[in-house]
């Protein structure tokens, strides 16, 4: 009430207003002064740090991967090179919501929904800020699809990439390799950053063996880009200075591979399960390597889907194993010539020195038969003879001579029992097996007892001993150079893509197998001429215009290894024996030697002889068989005689 | 010849003021806020991406509140004073109206679309919750005693609660803030602020259960921006690295790399502020600022100068709530304040603001062209 009553000063009101605009005016200048210095912080105090924020916003680094280097076979023939190729590239940091910007993709028609897990994770596997592939190979349809509803999609965008292109197909698959996408654990035990922009990676063969050599190293480009992320061409109106460093093309790879023969070997082995390596014995070049069923690379550097892999994984003949590196078999007979050479060393047999071969042979003090091929016997046979009719009772009794440890140890100097050292890697050892092996392998004491019968079979390569192909083909090499040998390779020089300098890969030479008596050599070598010259393989060697050596063999199949789903017909099939043999030729001066397995070939001189004989015929005498389909008109002309 | 000249410059600047003095208007006030519009249309042209579009509609904004300067700078004190209460409750009733609607349409509302033009009433509020409150402590005995702060409180609570329920955080409080310079102005005591100030504090406290949850995310990225760097932080760290990254003399014009490349977000409205200090630096920005505190400076000389309570309170509030404008919105986009849409006075695009603005300043002039009339 006393307030209603108070009488306005009027003259008090005006100076308490003019106070207070005073008190505002301070107010407003220490506010000021609070901008003042925030700004002062940002921009002089802080400013080189928010320059690098900026810098860092708007020019981004974009990797410019490599051009991969081309492959050739030794005559300079292509077998791996790169072809522009479009593919959907995802950067996820640009992306608000991958799922449904996926879910789009799929919606619009470029996207598989099969393929999305593998693009998920493909995703999270990559930094944030890398360029992902999500779908390669785009055809014009799907451009075009895509161009449509580009707007759509920010951090998605078509790129052109090299993709890596077989144009040789199948042809050498096992020894070329292939590149497949880059996968997790391929990016955890790589360097990320080596592989940003690159979508792909070699996986076997020369392609995985020689990856750093073939992917270069990659350069880097700095775009300026927008918020959205796309590049942006404002150069001219914001004025940056923006660097690029060159990619280092990777190197061209000259392959040992010499394409036409690699054609006849697989010719030859079409629909078989068979591995065939030919090794040029002076130098160790490999000239063929060939593994039977084999598949197309192109569909890895494609991307395969997961029911293609699957398909290719599941199948009963396996394409994907590499039989010439991984499979391991009983070398059989083949390995006859070296245990003959292994007797001959340690004085228990003489080039002359008979043996009477009643068809079977018994350890003293033992009933047990062990039987020779032939049943009838080869009647009274010396070295020569025994390995040409490969007489199984011969080399059971010289077997027993030697011991197990004197033979394991014989055949190991000509590289049995280890990888050989092939450049491509990824080779199995296979076994050679002694008392110590088979203390270590088993594990109850009874197992563990090495039986003189094993030793018996050990002598024609039977029993626990395997080989891979790889070994007999560098175990014959030896034997064609009479103890002098070379690692084996398949890539003969690097050359730089841009200065067209080739580095050569120089031969390896392996120490050299000494025996006490070089002239054991030629009685081995001449027992494998026997083997062709009214052998057990006579009938291959017809009409050669050079001399060859070679070795039959035969490997049992004890069991079905693998899993048991084989239909009733063909598991007598699959029971078979695997065929062998190995050669090498001319006999005088060695160019190649050359081991063909066919797995349940039954038969080494029918089966793959034969088959050794046109490998060396289209190497020595560049000879080659009309190729199927070809008009039948010409491959007559060709050949000449009209047979 | 030089004195020729020299008459010559005199003789026009007696005839603008002249002119000037008969349109009611203040010469140094017209003259600081035509440099900042000026200033303004020439950074949006950067700011827009060299668009000459966004110049054109932006200078068309700009003419329409010049015009209802103009307008209100004719106005009588006395008719002003009139027209207070009136305007408050039409603006009031239009805020229910525009609440209600939000209500059934179940969504945020802030503007009645009257065809030709959209209109917020709360931008009316701005202006009419001052005028209100000079209005009513005209009559009364200052400073204001406890019954008379009661009513102004309704007065201003009621219309700024209106204005939050929108809701519309940023202008509810500008609301609170123009109704309370009044209060201010009209001499508070001490004792009552500092008891006001606690209370807030512990109605901030209290509402923070009251906000929704987009605006706690924004008190919350405030107070770390880092924890939501490409969502609600984006704003704040675009537009610090954008003025950080200008430095002293900036990047230059149309050279602002933030700006032109689109990491900045809203450069063209709330956050323009940011592409001065990238592009024009720190120079560019403390310019700007200066004219804002020639502006206000300015006001405030000519409300001190009034005789009249209800003009001296009116004016008073006009001049200090512009600079609270520019403080908002230079704090919020340098990352000093939460980011409230508040925009930059005359410079940011689009809008009723600047309307309201400049509606504000020709109202000061009017009551100070006729300071020695009781109003």
């Amino acid at each position: 009430m006393a307030a209603r009553g108070r009488i306005k000063d009027l003259w008090r009101e005006q100076r308490l207003f003019e106070q207070r605009a005073i008190t505002a005016t301070v107010l407003i200048g220490l506010l000021a002064a609070v901008l003042v210095s925030r700004l002062h912080w940002l921009q002089v105090q802080r400013y080189d740090h928010f320059t690098d924020l900026a810098q860092g916003n708007r020019v981004r680094v974009e990797p410019l991967p490599a051009p991969r280097g081309m492959i050739y076979d030794r005559s300079g023939a292509v077998l791996a090179e790169n072809r522009p190729a479009y593919q959907l590239e995802l950067v996820r940091e640009q992306v608000k919501d991958v799922e449904a910007t996926l879910a789009e993709l799929v919606d619009i028609g470029v996207l598989d929904p099969d393929d999305l897990d593998f693009v998920r994770r493909a995703i999270r596997s990559r930094r944030p800020f890398d360029s992902v592939p999500i779908r390669l190979r785009l055809s014009e349809e799907d451009m075009a699809r895509f161009a449509l509803h580009r707007h759509r999609f920010p951090g998605v965008d078509i790129r052109t990439r090299l993709a890596r292109h077989y144009p040789q197909g199948e042809t050498a698959v096992h020894a070329v390799g292939y590149v497949g996408a880059l996968s997790e654990s391929d990016l955890e035990r790589v360097d990320r950053e080596e592989y940003a922009g690159i979508s792909t990676i070699g996986k076997i063969g020369v392609e995985g063996t020689f990856e750093d050599a073939l992917r270069g190293r990659k350069g880097s480009r700095q775009i300026m880009v927008n918020a959205q992320g796309r590049p942006v061409d404002r150069e001219a109106v914001l004025d940056e200075p923006l660097r690029t460093v060159a990619a280092k093309h990777g190197a061209d790879l000259y392959l040992t591979l010499d394409l036409e023969v690699q054609r006849v070997a697989e010719q030859a082995v079409q629909g078989q399960r068979a591995a065939i390596i030919a090794l040029d014995p002076r130098n160790g070049e490999v000239i063929a390597l060939v593994s039977r069923p084999g598949f197309d690379p192109n569909s890895f550097a494609r991307g395969l889907t997961r029911a293609e892999f699957a398909a290719l994984n599941d199948d009963l003949d396996r394409p994907l194993f590499n039989r010439a590196l991984r499979g391991t078999y009983p070398p059989g007979s083949t390995i006859k010539p070296v245990v003959a050479l292994a007797g001959l060393e340690h004085g228990l047999v003489t080039p002359t020195t008979t043996r009477a071969c009643p068809g079977w042979y018994s350890l003293p003090g033992s009933s047990h038969r062990f039987r020779d091929w032939k049943r009838s016997g080869h009647g009274s046979v010396a070295l020569i003879e025994a390995v040409a009719q490969s007489c199984d009772i011969y080399f059971y009794a010289l077997a027993t001579q030697l011991g197990v440890e004197r033979l394991q140890e014989f055949l190991g100097r000509f590289g049995l029992g280890g990888p050989t050292g092939l450049d491509v890697g990824g080779e199995k050892s296979g076994l050679l097996p002694s008392p110590a092996w088979k203390r270590s392998a088993f594990k109850r004491a009874e197992q563990q007892v090495w039986f003189p019968g094993e030793t018996v079979i050990f002598g024609i390569g039977q029993g626990y001993m395997t080989s891979t192909p790889m070994q007999l083909a560098q175990m014959t090499a030896v034997l064609a150079m009479r103890g002098a040998s070379h690692r084996p390779r398949l890539v003969r020089a690097l050359r730089d893509p841009v200065t067209r300098v080739e580095t050569p890969v120089p031969p390896a030479p392996l120490p050299t197998v000494q025996l006490r008596d070089q002239a054991d050599w030629d009685v081995a070598v001449q027992s494998m001429v026997a083997v062709m010259q009214g052998g057990t393989a006579s009938r291959a060697a017809t009409g050669a215009e050079y001399s060859i050596a070679g070795k039959t063999g035969t490997a049992q199949v004890f069991s079905i290894a693998q899993n048991a789903r084989y239909d009733e017909s063909t598991i007598s099939e699959r029971l078979r024996d695997h065929a062998w043999f190995i050669a090498f030729a001319p006999v005088e001066a060695p160019r190649i030697a050359v081991v063909v397995l066919v797995e349940n070939g039954r038969s080494g001189s029918g089966t793959a002889a034969p088959i050794a004989r046109s490998v060396m015929d289209a190497y020595l005498l560049r000879k080659f068989p009309p190729a199927p389909g070809e008009d039948v008109d010409t491959a007559i002309a060709d050949t000449g005689d009209g047979e | 010849m030089r004195e020729d000249v020299e008459s010559t410059a005199r003789r026009t600047l007696t005839r603008s003021t002249r002119i000037l003095g008969a349109l009611q208007l203040d010469g140094p006030l017209v003259l600081g806020l035509a440099l900042i519009a000026v200033y303004g249309q020439f950074v949006l042209y950067s700011a827009s991406g060299g668009d000459w579009n966004t110049v054109v509609r932006g200078s068309i904004r700009l003419c329409i509140g010049a015009l209802a300067m103009l307008v209100c700078a004719q106005i009588k004190p006395g008719q002003l004073r009139r027209l207070s209460p009136w305007l408050y409750l039409v603006g009031l009733v239009l805020l229910i109206i525009v609440d209600a609607i939000g209500y059934v349409g179940k969504g945020a509302q802030r503007w009645l679309d009257l065809g030709l033009f959209r209109f917020q009433p709360s931008e009316i509020m701005k202006l009419a919750v001052p005028m209100a409150c000079a209005w009513y402590l005209r009559e009364r005995a200052l400073p204001p005693d406890g019954k008379t702060l009661l009513i102004l409180a309704v007065i201003i609570l009621v219309p700024t609660l209106l204005t939050i329920v929108q809701p519309d955080l940023g202008t509810g409080l500008l609301i609170l803030m123009s109704g309370g310079l009044v209060v201010l102005f009209a001499g508070l005591q001490a004792w009552i602020i500092a008891l006001l100030g606690g209370a807030s504090v512990a109605a901030a406290w209290g509402g923070w259960y009251l906000l929704h949850d987009y605006q706690r995310q924004r008190v919350l990225t405030f107070l770390d921006p880092q924890s939501d760097p490409l969502g609600a932080g984006y704003h704040i760290i675009q537009s610090t690295i954008a003025i950080g990254s200008g430095g002293v003399t900036g990047k230059g014009y149309l050279q602002g790399t933030q700006g032109q490349l689109e990491f900045l977000p809203e450069r063209s409205t709330d956050f323009v502020f940011a592409v001065i200090g990238e592009e024009l630096g720190l120079l560019g920005a403390l310019l700007l600022l200066a004219l804002y505190l020639a502006v206000v400076a300015r006001a405030l000389y000519l409300a001190s100068q009034m005789r009249d309570t209800f003009a001296r309170l009116l004016s008073g509030c006009l001049a200090t709530i512009f600079f609270v404008y520019v403080f908002i919105n230079a704090g919020m986009v340098s990352g000093l304040l939460p980011v409230v849409g508040v925009p930059l006075p005359l410079v940011s695009y689009g809008g009723t603001s600047m309307v309201t603005l400049l509606a504000g300043f020709g109202m000061l002039m009017a009551l100070h062209a006729n300071r020695k009339l009781a109003a």
